[in-house]
């Protein structure tokens, strides 16, 4: 292996292909040289929902001209890189092992380093990138996107993440998704609801917060559920539709999207109190949305904690947090993965780098 | 040097010495379940026995399959990326035409090479003969049937049934090597994955009320 390898501020490139973005990212250190994504969302369009056959295909498809792009964008060449890194999971099988073989063997190809680490951990790793200075810990963070829906404690970046809670059935994304094709709204949900709830009044109608009972908060203070949710409003258009009149589409957005944006947000913030953390890190491509990140800063600024957003671009899934979690731990003097890890759709929080 | 990469049914990866050269190694894993797992120990196995090293591969050929999708991306991903960091070509040779290269070495006449689709379903390939290349002269296929619905003669002849379960990634780099010196076209680099993804469109959203 490469002698020349730099702890210091290495240049590395990361892979990201665990749900339906290709993403080729390329940092130094802490600084952001290149963040090419292929996305396949518009072939998922006409499903409804990210098909994991039609992403992993479309991953092999975009792998060798996105990193071309990457390395033309950042202006390197491939051999000068000090590692390369990829997602080993979690994340849909099929699609993870696409980059896994492909890390693998551009790894082999250019003699360098491979560190293999984990999906959510790489979206607390993208806030390293950003302009608002280094990461202080412990840190909440919580993670919303159409395939996960996590709050994390991060003790520490490189060393110690404990998963507090998750979603029990749908993600928060997969939510705005169903609940789109309720209102007759095209794939993806989210931007769709938020075009729709222009003018609706988001208390309307009062549907239901999921796990927020007092006898769902033992068990699953920090966990989600979306699924009763998207029933409820799906119940409630029907009845209206059974009944011959009008569905008010901007009330129901607007109903629907506060009762998601107010369970993430108050638990988020729960679990920031509870645990005496004053820091809530926001990240996964749900955080696009306009009336989540008004609510989450509305609430944490009247609660004293400070909330930091990354750019959007390294919100969604992409290969620079995965490119910036590697430099992390490299600086940290981890150790690079083996060569035999192999793709894990379940992979823990607790596990930041595969071995 | 070539080296080759098949992930069509376990994986296979060879290195073969190309320009006269003796020497080719070959590793491989008959496990259909864990080429992401095992891709690149294979890889690195292969340049370390023969004392190789990455900067000495000047092309990566890759079997396209037919396959089983997963794990036949596998193969492909890592042979594209291995192409992409090193600058080389990348040569996509179908993964049959290496089974009908050793089964064409043991029969005589046609034969049909009938590999494991899953799902109940296989993938077959029929060839005829040599080329004056030295290659398996491919004239069927890939196809994918039901087992009942597997062709059983060509042209009139009776076809020799040549079923398996491993591709030959050493196989796989002397074809191209042949196809290299013979100024043959390669095949374009596309998965023969023969299936379409399964999906349901969405139909009307489902009554919730009873
Ligand atoms: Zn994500």
């Amino acid at each position: 292996m490469s002698e020349s390898f730099n702890r210091e501020n290495p240049l590395v490139l990361g892979i990201e292909t665990s749900c339906d973005e290709t993403g080729i990212g390329i940092v130094r250190g802490r600084q952001l040289l290149a963040n090419v994504i292929a996305s396949s969302m518009d072939e998922h369009a006409r499903y409804g929902g990210v098909v994991p056959e039609v992403a992993a295909r479309a991953h092999l498809e975009a792998m060798a001209p996105t990193i071309r792009e990457a390395v033309a964008r950042a202006g390197i060449a491939l051999d000068d890189l000090d590692a390369v890194a990829v997602t080993s999971g979690p994340g849909l099988a099929g699609a993870l092992m696409v980059g896994v073989g492909a890390a693998k063997a551009l790894a082999l190809s250019l003699d360098k380093p491979l560190y293999a680490v984990n999906h959510l951990v790489g979206h607390v790793g993208a806030d390293v990138l950003g302009a608002d200075g280094p990461l202080e810990y412990p840190t909440i963070a919580l993670l919303v996107s159409g395939g996960h829906t996590s709050l994390l404690l991060v003790r520490d970046l490189t060393s110690d993440v404990e998963m507090l809670g998750e979603t029990i059935d749908d993600a928060a994304g997969e939510a705005f998704d169903k609940v789109a094709r309720v209102l007759g709204l095209p794939y993806p949900g989210g931007p769709q609801i938020d075009r729709v709830a222009v003018g609706g009044d988001p208390k309307a109608i009062r549907f239901p917060r999921g796990l927020s009972l007092p006898k769902d908060m033992d068990a699953h203070r920090y966990d989600f559920s979306f699924s009763g949710l998207k029933t409820a409003v799906a119940r409630w258009v029907e009845v209206r539709k059974d009944a011959r009149e009008e569905v008010p589409v901007a009330d129901v957005a607007a109903s629907f999207r506060e009762a998601v944006v107010d369970v993430l947000v108050t638990k988020a913030v729960n679990a920031c109190k509870d645990l005496g953390v004053p820091r809530l890190l926001l990240g996964g491509g749900v955080i696009a949305n306009a009336r989540l990140r008004e609510v989450a800063i509305e609430r944490t600024t009247s609660a004293g904690i400070e909330l930091r957003i990354p750019e959007f671009s390294l919100c969604t899934d992409n290969g620079a947090m995965i490119a910036a979690l590697a430099s992390e731990l490299i600086m940290d003097g981890a150790q690079p993965s083996s060569l035999s890890f192999g793709a894990d759709s379940t992979l823990p929080a607790t596990h930041i780098q595969v071995h | 040097m070539l080296l080759s990469i098949d992930t069509s049914a376990g994986s296979s990866v060879a290195l073969t010495r190309v320009e006269g050269i003796p020497g080719a190694f070959e590793s491989s894993s008959a496990d259909t379940m864990k080429h992401a797992e095992v891709i690149g120990s294979l890889m690195e196995s292969c340049l370390t026995e023969l004392g190789a090293s990455a900067a000495d591969v000047t092309a990566v050929v890759a079997g396209v399959g037919p396959g089983p999708f997963t794990g036949l991306r596998v193969g492909l991903a890592a042979a594209s990326a291995f192409a992409v960091g090193r600058g080389i070509p990348l040569l996509p040779v179908v993964s049959h035409d290496a089974i009908g290269f050793d089964a064409l070495e043991e029969v005589d006449g046609p034969v049909i090479v009938v590999t494991d689709a899953r799902r109940r379903e296989l993938y077959w390939s029929i060839y005829d003969g040599w080329c004056s290349h030295g290659l398996p002269n491919r004239v069927a296929g890939p196809s994918l049937s039901r087992p009942e619905e597997v062709p059983v003669d060509f042209e009139g002849r009776a076809l020799t049934r040549w079923d398996a379960s491993e591709v030959s990634a050493g196989l796989l780099g002397i074809i191209a090597a042949r196809r290299l010196a013979a100024g043959l076209e390669f095949e374009h680099f596309e998965p023969l994955y023969l299936r379409s993804p399964d999906v349901t469109m969405p139909g009307a959203p489902k009554r919730v009320n009873s």
